[in-house]
C-alpha cells in the first residue's frame, strides 16, 4: 500500500515535472517528430495505463534512462548500491554496539566522572551537523595526522554483482572515517535511550530478586537487565537505519563515497528526474522492509509476543 | 503612556518566565550570545569594516591570509581571508544573515501551516482531523532532511534553469518549511484538544462567536507556549538544514553565500592547509545552533513541563 502511494508520487514526478520529451530531444527536433516519439513512448495513453506500465517496469527494476549520464538508472543504482549498503551497515553496527555499551555503562555508573564526559560529548554530538563532524575528521585524521584516506572507497574487490571494500586494506581504511561520522549522531540517541532504559529496569522487582539470589552483578546487568532494555532499542535502530540512509547522502558527499546518496545529490543538482524517482522508490522499499524485519525481531526477543502469537495460531 | 509601560515592565518582572530566566545561567548566556549574533548579522554593514561583496575593496594579494594570531596573519583580518581576499569575519556575518533569514522564514512558514492545520484539526475533529494526522504520521517517518532534499529537487525541476539562482532562497525556505510542519501540527492539535473543552470556548460558542474567531482569537493565544518551544528548537533545525543543503550544493548559490555555502567553498582549501576558511564558518554555525538548542531546552523546561 505504502509502496503504491510512493510509486504514484514518483510516477507523477516523472511525468509532470517538466516535459519528458523536452528532456530527451534536442532543440532542433520538429513538432512531428515530437508527436511521433510521444506515441511510441506511450505518453498519449490514458494516465492509468501509463501508471500500471510504470509500476510494472519498476517492479522489474526498470526506471528508464538518466537524463544526465545517459545510462539506464537500474545499472547506475546497482553499481552504487554496494557502497552505500556497506557504509550504512558498518555505521549501524558501530552505533548499535558502542551506543549500547556506553549506554549501559552510563546507566549503571550514574554519577561517575566518565559518565558525565560521555553524556556531555553526546549532547555536543546532537548539535554538531553531520557534515561539520566529517570535515573535522578529515582535517584531523587525513590532513594533520595523515593516517586515513579522506575520500573514495580505496581498492574494491568485485564479487559478481557486488563490489566490496572489506577485502583490501585500503578499502577497510577508507570506510573508517565515513562510517564513524555517520554513526555518531545515531550513537548519541542510542546512548540516551539505553541509559534511560537501564536506569528504569534496575529498579524493578525481578532485578532485586536476582540480586537476592546472589547472582553476579555483571550477569544481572548484561543478561537480565539489558535483554529487556533492548526492545525499544531495536525499534529505534530500525527507524535509524532509514535515517542513516538519508544521512548517508551528506556523509557520502563529504567523503566523496561513490554510493547512492552521492548519485542522488548529483541528480538533484542536475534535475535528473529518473534517478530521483528511482531513489524515492528504493528508499520507500527500504523503509517498508525495515519495519517488517523489526516486527519479526520482536517475535524473537520478546517472549510475550511469541506466546501471544502461538496462542492465537492454536 | 509612561504609566502603561511601567505596568507592562512590572508584569514581565513578576512573571514566572522571568523568574526562571534569571535563575538559569545557561539561558542567560545563550541569550546574550544569540543577541550579539542577531545584532551583528542584521546590522552587518555597520559592524564589519569591509564589504566582502564589493569587488573594489578586495585585493587578491591579500588572499589566504591566516588568522591574525598565527604566523603571517594581518591584524586587520582577525580571522584571516579566503581565496578571493575577502575578510572571513565579515563574510561569516553576511553569511549568517542569510542563514538566519532562511531559518526564520522557514520556521514561520512551518509554524503558520502547521498551527493552522493542527488547530483546525483539533477543533473540528472527524475525518478532517484523521486525514491531517495521518499525513503527519507518514511524513514523520521520513527523515526531514530527505524530505527537504526531495522538495528542493522537485522545485528545481519545475522552475526553469535561468531562474534557479534567483529563486533558490525561496525554494529553500519552502523545502525546509514543508519538512518541519508536522511537528507544529501535532503539538497544536494536542493543545487544542485540551483547550476546546474549557468553559471559555463553550461560552463563546453559545453567544454566537464564529468558529474562525474562536480558533484564532481565543484558542490560539492559549496554545502558543508549546508552539514557541517547538519553534525555537525548529529554528536550530532549520538553520542546520539550510547549512546542510547549501553544503551539498543544492541551497543558496555562491554569489550570496550562507554559512553552509561558505563551509563548502572552504572545504576545497582544507588539503592545502588553509583550515580557517572552512573552520570558522563551521564553528560559527555550531555556536549558533548550540545556543538556540540550549535556549530551546530551557524554554521546554519552563514553558511546558509536559513536553518532557
Amino acid at each position: 500500500m505504502v509502496m503504491l502511494v510512493v510509486a504514484f508520487v514518483s510516477f507523477s514526478l516523472f511525468n509532470f515535472v517538466g516535459d519528458p520529451i523536452n528532456n530527451m530531444v534536442g532543440e532542433e527536433t520538429s513538432d512531428e517528430e515530437r508527436v511521433e516519439l510521444r506515441e511510441t513512448l506511450g505518453l498519449t495513453d490514458p494516465i492509468y495505463i501509463q501508471f500500471s506500465r510504470f509500476v510494472g517496469n519498476a517492479s522489474k527494476g526498470n526506471f528508464g534512462i538518466s537524463y544526465q549520464l545517459k545510462r539506464p538508472v537500474s545499472e547506475l543504482i546497482s553499481e552504487r548500491l554496494p557502497a552505500t549498503i556497506e557504509l550504512v551497515l558498518i555505521s549501524a553496527l558501530i552505533a548499535l554496539v558502542s551506543g549500547t555499551l556506553l549506554g549501559v555503562y552510563t546507566g549503571i555508573n550514574r554519577k561517575g566522572f566518565l559518565s558525565d564526559i560521555i553524556l556531555a560529548i553526546s549532547l555536543l554530538g546532537v548539535s554538531l551537523p553531520t557534515f561539520v563532524i566529517g570535515i573535522l575528521f578529515i582535517y584531523l585524521f587525513a590532513v594533520i595526522l595523515g593516517i586515513l584516506p579522506s575520500f573514495g572507497r580505496g581498492e574494491v574487490v568485485s564479487l559478481g554483482y557486488w563490489t566490496t571494500g572489506f577485502l583490501t586494506l585500503s578499502g577497510l581504511k577508507a570506510i573508517i572515517l565515513p562510517s564513524v561520522t555517520l554513526s555518531l549522531f545515531q550513537m548519541t540517541y542510542i546512548i540516551r535511550l539505553v541509559r534511560a532504559e537501564m536506569m528504569e529496569i534496575l529498579q524493578t522487582d525481578y532485578i532485586k530478586f536476582a540480586r537476592a539470589r546472589g547472582i553476579k552483578e555483571k550477569s544481572i546487568h548484561y543478561k537480565h537487565a539489558l535483554k529487556n532494555g533492548l526492545i525499544p532499542v531495536i525499534t529505534i535502530a530500525g527507524i535509524n537505519i532509514g535515517t542513516l540512509i538519508a544521512f548517508s547522502i551528506i556523509t557520502e558527499t563529504v567523503f566523496q563515497w561513490p554510493g547512492m546518496g552521492f548519485l542522488f545529490i548529483q541528480a538533484v543538482q542536475f534535475v535528473d528526474i529518473p534517478i530521483m524517482s528511482a531513489y524515492l522508490v528504493f528508499i520507500a522499499f527500504v523503509f517498508v522492509m525495515i519495519n517488517f524485519i523489526v516486527d519479526i525481531l520482536y517475535y524473537f526477543i520478546d517472549p510475550r509476543i511469541r506466546v501471544k502469537a502461538e496462542a492465537v495460531s492454536g | 503612556m509612561d504609566n502603561h509601560k511601567l505596568t507592562l515592565l512590572n508584569r514581565i518582572k513578576d512573571s514566572d518566565v522571568y523568574f526562571s530566566f534569571i535563575k538559569s545561567p545557561t539561558a542567560i548566556i545563550s541569550t546574550v550570545i544569540l543577541v550579539i549574533i542577531f545584532f551583528c548579522s542584521f546590522f552587518v554593514e555597520l559592524v564589519t569594516p569591509y564589504n566582502p561583496f564589493d569587488p573594489s575593496s578586495l585585493s587578491l594579494m591579500e588572499a589566504f591570509t591566516p588568522p591574525s594570531w598565527t604566523e603571517g596573519g594581518l591584524s586587520k583580518f582577525i580571522l584571516g581571508t579566503d581565496g578571493q581576499g575577502r575578510d572571513m569575519l565579515s563574510t561569516i556575518l553576511y553569511g549568517s544573515r542569510i542563514s538566519l533569514i532562511v531559518g526564520f522564514s522557514a520556521v514561520i512558514f512551518a509554524l503558520v501551516l502547521g498551527v493552522g492545520l493542527g488547530l483546525s484539526a483539533g477543533y473540528f475533529g472527524g475525518k478532517y482531523e484523521m486525514i491531517i494526522m495521518r499525513l503527519t504520521d507518514v511524513q514523520l517517518t521520513v527523515p526531514s532532511i530527505l524530505m527537504a532534499l526531495l522538495v528542493d529537487g522537485i522545485a528545481r525541476g519545475i522552475i526553469s534553469r535561468e531562474m534557479h539562482d534567483e529563486m533558490a532562497i525561496y525554494v529553500l525556505i519552502f523545502a525546509i518549511g514543508i519538512s518541519e510542519w508536522p511537528q507544529f501540527a501535532r503539538v497544536s492539535r494536542a493543545a487544542t484538544l485540551v483547550e476546546k473543552n474549557k468553559d471559555y470556548v463553550s461560552a463563546s460558542t453559545i453567544i454566537g462567536v464564529s468558529n474562525i474567531i474562536i480558533m484564532f482569537k481565543h484558542i490560539l493565544p492559549n496554545i502558543m507556549r508549546p508552539v514557541l518551544v517547538i519553534g525555537t528548537i525548529g529554528l536550530a533545525l532549520a538553520i542546520i538544514a539550510e547549512a546542510t543543503l547549501s553544503f551539498l550544493g543544492v541551497g543558496v548559490p555562491p554569489t550570496t553565500p550562507s554559512l553552509g555555502t561558505l563551509i563548502r567553498l572552504g572545504n576545497d582549501f582544507l588539503f592545502s592547509g588553509e583550515w580557517w576558511i572552512t573552520f570558522f564558518p563551521a564553528m560559527f554555525l555550531v555556536l549558533l545552533a548550540f545556543s538556540i538548542n540550549l535556549l530551546g531546552d530551557w524554554m521546554r523546561d519552563t514553558l511546558n513541563p509536559k513536553l518532557n
